[in-house]
């Protein structure tokens, strides 16, 4: 919990604070959501709800990949590296996850040849200094990482790399909105865009969110004073009847996106028809998978991966939280079975996952809270 | 891994103009421009980078501000841990005999 006078801005956010307060309707509630896993992360860590009007709700969305990634792709990519010259290669986020024989590390306790690499490109290296060996990268993310991997694929190619591989699980961001939109369960009035994502893809991409489903979209930053500005730009729309794209987030993100990296992911990826996303079910166009050309540096073409299915635990209510129908202190297992030193659920584990956030900043602190801070 | 760390960069690799020497929250590494190609950094500019790669040129103002950003996050030690483990730093140290 963070009071005003501890932010940058303090009066610049006071005066957000209140344009927010007199834009919203105290007739109506307001269900924006936010779809970045590290919007979710920064909106507990700054304690916005408790600035936000009781009638303004946060919902979290799908955009931490940790999160979203099923099981089963852990345990197909595990029983890859099951192979004592395989080496599995992944960033440090991954390692706390658990497959359903335990995590990564639990599995480099075992004597697996599990590595932390901090980007792609040193996979590369790792696979040069180990020759004897097979390198498989485990790449998650969505448009903020998968041109890194695009990007290590193409010189791995370039360079002829013999014992290199990508265990691909990129996901895009797009179709996951339009999930979230299709969902009968759901009803949303607007949404804070994801900042780094639209680095790489733009705006443009989220036009059809304004035009067809008649929500405003606004491209925000990470600060606690951007986040309320978007709120206010989403407010303003929703009071003049609009729905638009805006971008916030000016000063990192250009509306035209990144056009080296989208040709770089144009040139090694393609669609997958399908892909499991955990809480979300299968998402079609909503992954990303290597080309034929790359066949060679791709790990499920190279490699005999078993294709595992893994259903979530029943008591665990993950979809639910992902999709915002439940807080995470509703499901069951909070808190209780499910905590971030042991996580049930993918949600709990990383710091972007809204139960983990939630868990950090609000439940643990429950008791120390003086509540509401008044701003005024 | 979805952190947006910003770094200055010191020189461009005279034998590959892909490869920049960066200054990244106090630490010299090596980091992929290859997605900047369209509007190529000099040395002296400020980028922003995700996973050892350069996302987008940015000004020393926001660079500033994205620092301070990681910090109100409380992000700025993951950042270090990140940028220390670029270049397999970390994993050597691990690994090495």
């Amino acid at each position: 919990m963070k009071y005003v006078d501890e932010f940058r801005d303090p009066e610049l956010i006071t005066k957000a604070a209140e344009e927010i307060r007199r834009l919203a309707d105290p007739n109506r509630d307001y269900r924006l959501m936010e779809v970045c896993g590290g919007h979710t992360h920064a909106i507990y860590r700054f304690g916005l709800k408790h600035i936000l009007p009781s009638n303004i709700e946060l919902i979290h969305g799908p955009g931490c990949p940790v999160c979203v990634l099923p099981m089963g792709r852990i345990d197909d990519a595990l029983s890859v590296a099951k192979d004592p010259d395989v080496i599995f290669a992944a960033f440090g986020d991954m390692m706390r996850v658990p497959g359903t024989n335990g995590s990564p590390l639990e599995h480099k306790a075992r004597g697996m040849d599990v590595r932390i690499v901090y980007s792609p490109s040193d996979a590369i290296k790792l696979a040069k200094m180990n020759p004897q060996k097979h390198v498989m990268f485990f790449a998650i993310g969505f448009e903020t990482t998968a041109p890194s991997t695009a990007l290590t694929l193409q010189r791995a190619r370039a360079e002829k790399l013999p014992n290199f591989s990508v265990f691909c699980n990129h996901v895009t961001i797009i179709p996951a909105i339009r999930a979230i939109l299709d969902s009968p369960d759901m009803r949303l009035d607007g949404f804070i865009g994801p900042g780094h994502v639209s680095t790489v893809i733009g705006c443009r991409p989220y036009e059809w969110i304004a035009k067809n489903e008649r929500k405003p979209i606004v491209v925000c930053g990470f600060e606690p004073l951007d986040l309320l500005q978007s709120i206010v730009m989403i407010l303003r729309q929703l009071q003049s009847g609009e729905a638009k794209v805006e971008n916030q987030y000016k000063r990192v993100v250009p509306w035209e996106g990144n056009r080296a990296a989208l040709k770089a992911m144009a040139d090694t990826f393609q669609l997958r028809p399908y892909f499991e996303w955990r809480g979300l079910g299968f998402i079609s166009q909503s992954a990303l998978r290597i080309r034929d050309e790359y066949a060679e540096w791709d790990s499920e073409q190279r490699f005999e991966v078993p294709g595992i299915r893994v259903t979530d635990p029943k008591a665990a209510q993950c979809g639910e939280v992902l999709k915002g129908v439940l807080k995470p202190a509703q499901c069951k297992l909070f808190g209780k079975e499910c905590t971030p030193e042991s996580p049930v659920g993918a949600l709990m584990v990383s710091s972007e996952g809204s139960c983990a956030a939630y868990y950090s900043y609000e439940h643990r602190k429950a008791a120390l809270v003086p509540s509401p801070v008044a701003l005024a | 891994m979805c952190l947006a760390i910003p770094g200055r960069i010191i020189e461009i690799a005279p034998d590959n103009p892909r490869s920049a020497l960066v200054d990244v929250v106090g630490m010299r590494r090596r980091v992929d421009l290859g997605l900047l190609e369209d509007d190529r950094p000099v040395a002296g500019d400020w980028v922003l980078i995700h996973v050892g790669f350069a996302m987008s040129k940015i000004s020393e103002a926001d660079a500033l501000d994205q620092m301070r950003t990681l910090e109100m996050l409380g992000e700025s030690e993951a950042a270090v841990q990140e940028v220390r483990g670029y270049g397999l730093e970390e994993v050597e140290e691990k690994h090495s005999p």
